[in-house]
């Protein structure tokens, strides 16, 4: 990943709040912006835009507690840069669109990478947010401490809202420490059989951290100690594999994930093959299925949804295009009421998740 | 005391037609489904803090999630407020009936729909036991991590209700982490499904609110859970310090040298002398404080594992370090952590556990103004508690029968929970605000957080109908209980550096 040019950290709040205090009065829609680098990411919006970029810089880091505070605009890559120099990362493993992608889109769009099945989600690592809701006020929620129980948890609410719910000026998350060992597999399989594999590989303590199916071969990540990956490595068996590649999936390098229309489902890992036609890659031990196709967008939501799941067009939307699987009704009201509690006014990226919201 | 409410500081309501709203009830609910009696409802006086009581108006106990929507549309129709209860093991009054309100019991949704090995998921009743859920799973290898000490008889409905946590979640993760899916339902009568068999479910993350929401939102009638596989071994290792800070240093330590124990667990001395003498667990009563550090996974990974942690404990001042040599030491060793509440008794006729998280790298300051604060008002206060995600547990000691012991009680440990918010921690790590900790929600929150919580709340339960008086305080009772704490404008805690 390249580093980013830096400019200088700055705090400015105030003048953030001002904007979104303005924008409220004047009923002005907002378009949040960290980086821009996931601008093809949700419904498109032509509103102002409203950059945090310039709110940035690491506000607090203690190693000992596994928990970095860091503004909204920080660059995400520097923040996994200063987490490496004491050998800790982010477990949920963003991906990362450019240099320019920052630590509030990251929690912003909530996406994760290969390590989540197994490490968790972006949503299981915020530990506290301070955001700015619609009438510019600043609101600490969620704390720095891994055991918080205290109000509702209104920061883990904010991983994944697209910005509907609030401005998010910075954020905690919890960190990890980095494994020992890692090592990276390579299985020729197919899907099914790959499917038959993983259920059970998963269902034993062993040290995975990733398992994608490629359209070829079935790949798997080792991540933990030296002797526990060594010995999962041997009983798995397969060829040893570079971990380069683990890398290209985890930023969507790869040449499917480039695809201008890429629709991602998310599934039950153990739902088998999709009847869709088109190119396929399964990740997540096959929870998440990035697919290039054809089909209409109706039909891809169907599937989808018949084995509990749900699609996502990941890139590449229309205009007019549904971008989320929709919300039943009773469900999307109360939607329409949590966004009304943070942003009565409707200004705060209005129309990005969905257009009723 | 926190359990008589204050019509000027907690929510009010209007009295509904008893006869009729009896009457509703009845035609919705099954033959002894409703209970109406106060020597029937006396079980339901107070949760695990007995020293909360109070009658509700009425006990409603259905079976069906059709009942269930039936009695809260009723009760919105009605005006009236609704407590729901699970087993009723929680510790900070969070299932304390508020006076005239209907008691939901939870306690015949009791069924374990099922456990699917290959998804790793089982599918239960909101009343079904914790532990029972692990026992379901054992058959397959699996388990379900959050274990709080109640386990044997606390009930997945109140976990997620409360986001229990336990022994294990420094490793595990807390109840939020271990959730697939949950169905609720709202007092305006829709039954929603939040989370689902796939990640990532569509909008906002409203399992996530729910959980922890302490029954203000709406009512849990099923949860699906995650399972992990169960590891292959455990081991556990005993180290002894000379001073509190020494032991409190370690723990920071270990953290540092990248090490995540399943379990990292430490006793004081008040403590684990009392544990000892209880069930003879094998601690070395001479010592300040002791830790438990639990490593699990696979044997050659932990093998690898404690040899460095006992080199880091040892680094810091270990004055022992003893692995447990086999299964039953390993078994005596967490007996006595087990029974330090139990062994409290041998102590004093009570104790009040406050539940406070700190960052770790203030464990020794903290534990030190606590053993202050403990002299300053007159009472002992023994600490057992999780150090590896800084969540203190300290026990304080009264006799309920001496006049004004348990408002001191109450006091110190008001003093022990705002200690831990002005050193960037926070009130509660797992047993949730209730009743007990509604007075430091203010400590804790500003009036912005404060108003936008009433926000979401009104955002699911408009009239406030739900648990009222609990998690979340009025403006009113902040705007009475700051004036209160503000001292001659003077910051509690001023001593101490703050975050």
């Amino acid at each position: 990943m390249p580093t980013s040019t830096a400019c200088r950290d700055a705090d400015v709040a105030e003048s953030l709040a001002d904007a979104v205090r303005r924008a409220s009065e004047t009923h002005t829609p907002l378009r949040i912006v960290g980086g821009d680098s996931k601008r093809f990411y949700g419904r498109p919006s032509t509103d102002d835009v409203l950059s945090v970029a310039n709110h940035r810089g690491v506000i607090a880091y203690e190693p000992t507690e596994l928990v970095i505070t860091a503004r909204a605009g920080t660059p995400i890559v520097d923040i996994e840069a200063l987490l490496a120099t004491r050998g800790q990362m982010l477990a949920f493993e963003p991906p990362v669109f450019g240099p320019t992608s920052t630590i509030g889109g990251v929690v912003a769009t909530g996406l994760s990478g290969p390590r989540r099945p197994f490490a968790g989600a972006v949503r299981d690592f915020v530990l506290g947010v301070t955001v700015l809701d619609a009438q510019g006020r600043s609101l600490r929620l969620g704390g720095t401490v891994v055991k918080n129980v205290a109000g509702f948890d209104g920061f883990r609410l904010m991983a994944g809202a697209l910005g509907c719910l609030g401005v998010l000026l910075d954020v905690s998350l919890r960190v990890v420490p980095k494994p020992r060992a890692e090592r990276a597999l390579s299985l020729q399989l197919d899907t099914s059989a790959s499917a038959t594999l993983l259920t059970g590989l998963v269902r034993r303590p062993l040290p995975v951290s990733g398992a994608f199916h490629d359209g070829a071969r079935l790949n798997l990540r080792l991540s933990g100690a030296d002797a526990a990956v060594a010995q999962a490595a041997r009983e798995i068996g397969g060829e040893d594999a570079p971990l380069g590649p683990w890398d290209d999936l985890r930023h969507m390098r790869l040449p499917l994930l480039s695809a201008p229309r890429l629709w991602r489902l998310a599934v039950p890992r153990t739902a088998g093959d999709l009847t869709l036609e088109g190119r396929w890659l399964h990740d997540w031990a096959g929870a998440q299925r990035w697919l290039v196709t054809d089909e209409l967008a109706d039909q891809v939501r169907a599937v989808a949804v018949a084995v509990g799941g749900h699609a996502t067009l990941f890139r590449g939307a229309g205009p007019d295009e549904a971008v989320f699987t929709s919300l039943p009704p009773p469900l999307l009201a109360l939607h329409q009421r949590l966004k009304a509690a943070f942003d009565p006014a409707g200004i705060i990226n209005p129309g990005r998740m969905y257009k009723e919201l | 005391m926190l359990d008589r409410f204050d019509p000027a500081l907690d929510p009010t309501f209007v009295a509904p037609d008893r006869t009729r709203l009896i009457a509703r009830l009845k035609a919705a609910l099954p033959n002894d489904g409703l209970l109406t009696t106060p020597e029937a409802m006396k079980v339901y006086e107070s949760d695990g803090l007995a020293a909360y009581r109070g009658m509700p108006g009425l006990v409603a106990l259905p079976r069906k999630t059709a009942e269930v929507r039936a009695v809260l549309m009723i009760c919105a129709d009605m005006g009236v407020p609704v407590v729901a209860r699970g087993a009723g093991t929680g510790l900070s009054g969070g299932a304390l009936p508020f006076p005239g309100c209907v008691l939901l019991s939870l306690s015949r949704f009791n069924q374990i729909l099922g456990v699917d090995p290959d998804a790793m998921t089982a599918r239960v009743q909101p009343g079904v036991r914790n532990l029972a859920i692990s026992e379901a799973a054992a058959p397959f290898g699996l388990f379900y991590a959050p274990d709080p000490s109640s386990q044997l008889a606390c009930s997945i409905g109140g976990n997620v209700a409360e986001n229990a946590g336990g022994v294990h979640c420094l490793k595990y993760g807390l109840t939020v982490h271990n959730l697939q899916s949950v169905e609720l339902v709202t007092l305006d009568g829709e039954i929603i499904t939040l989370g689902g068999p796939a990640p990532d479910a569509p909008g906002f993350d409203l399992m996530a609110l729910i959980t922890g929401s302490e029954g203000l939102l709406g009512v849990i009638t099923e949860v699906t859970v995650k399972l992990l596989p169960q590891p292959v071994h455990a081991r556990v290792l005993l180290a002894a310090f000379a001073s509190v800070r020494a032991g409190g240093e370690a723990v920071a330590a270990l953290i540092a040298a990248g090490i995540i124990p399943a379990g990292l667990e430490m006793m004081d001395n008040l403590a684990l002398t009392a544990a000892e003498a209880h069930v003879h667990a094998g601690y070395p009563t001479d010592a300040a404080a002791i830790l438990l550090c639990e490593l699990d996974g696979a044997t050659a990974d932990i093998d690898e594992e404690m040899a460095r942690v006992i080199s880091v404990c040892e680094a810091a001042g270990a004055t022992q370090t003893r692995v447990a040599c086999d299964e039953a030491e390993r078994a005596q060793f967490w007996a006595g952590r087990k029974g330090a509440f139990p062994a409290m008794g041998r102590l004093a006729p009570d104790y009040y556990c406050i539940d406070g998280t700190i960052p770790r790298r203030r464990l020794a300051d903290v534990l030190e103004e606590i053993a202050r604060l403990s002299r300053e008002h007159g009472l002992p206060v023994a600490n057992v508690f999780h150090a590896g995600d800084g969540n203190l547990h300290p026990l304080i000691l009264y006799d309920a029968r001496v006049d004004g012991q348990m408002e001191q009680a109450e006091t110190l440990g008001g003093a022990i929970l705002e200690l831990c918010v002005a050193v960037g921690g926070s009130i509660t790590g797992e047993h949730g605000v209730g009743r007990e900790k509604i007075n430091q929600m203010c400590a804790q929150f500003g009036t912005p957080e404060i108003e936008i919580f009433a926000a979401i709340k009104a955002a699911f339960d408009p009239a406030g109908l739900l648990n009222p008086g609990k998690a979340i305080p009025t403006l009113a009772r902040c705007a009475e209980f700051g004036a209160m704490h503000v001292h001659k404008g003077a910051v509690p805690f001023a001593h101490l550096d703050r975050l």
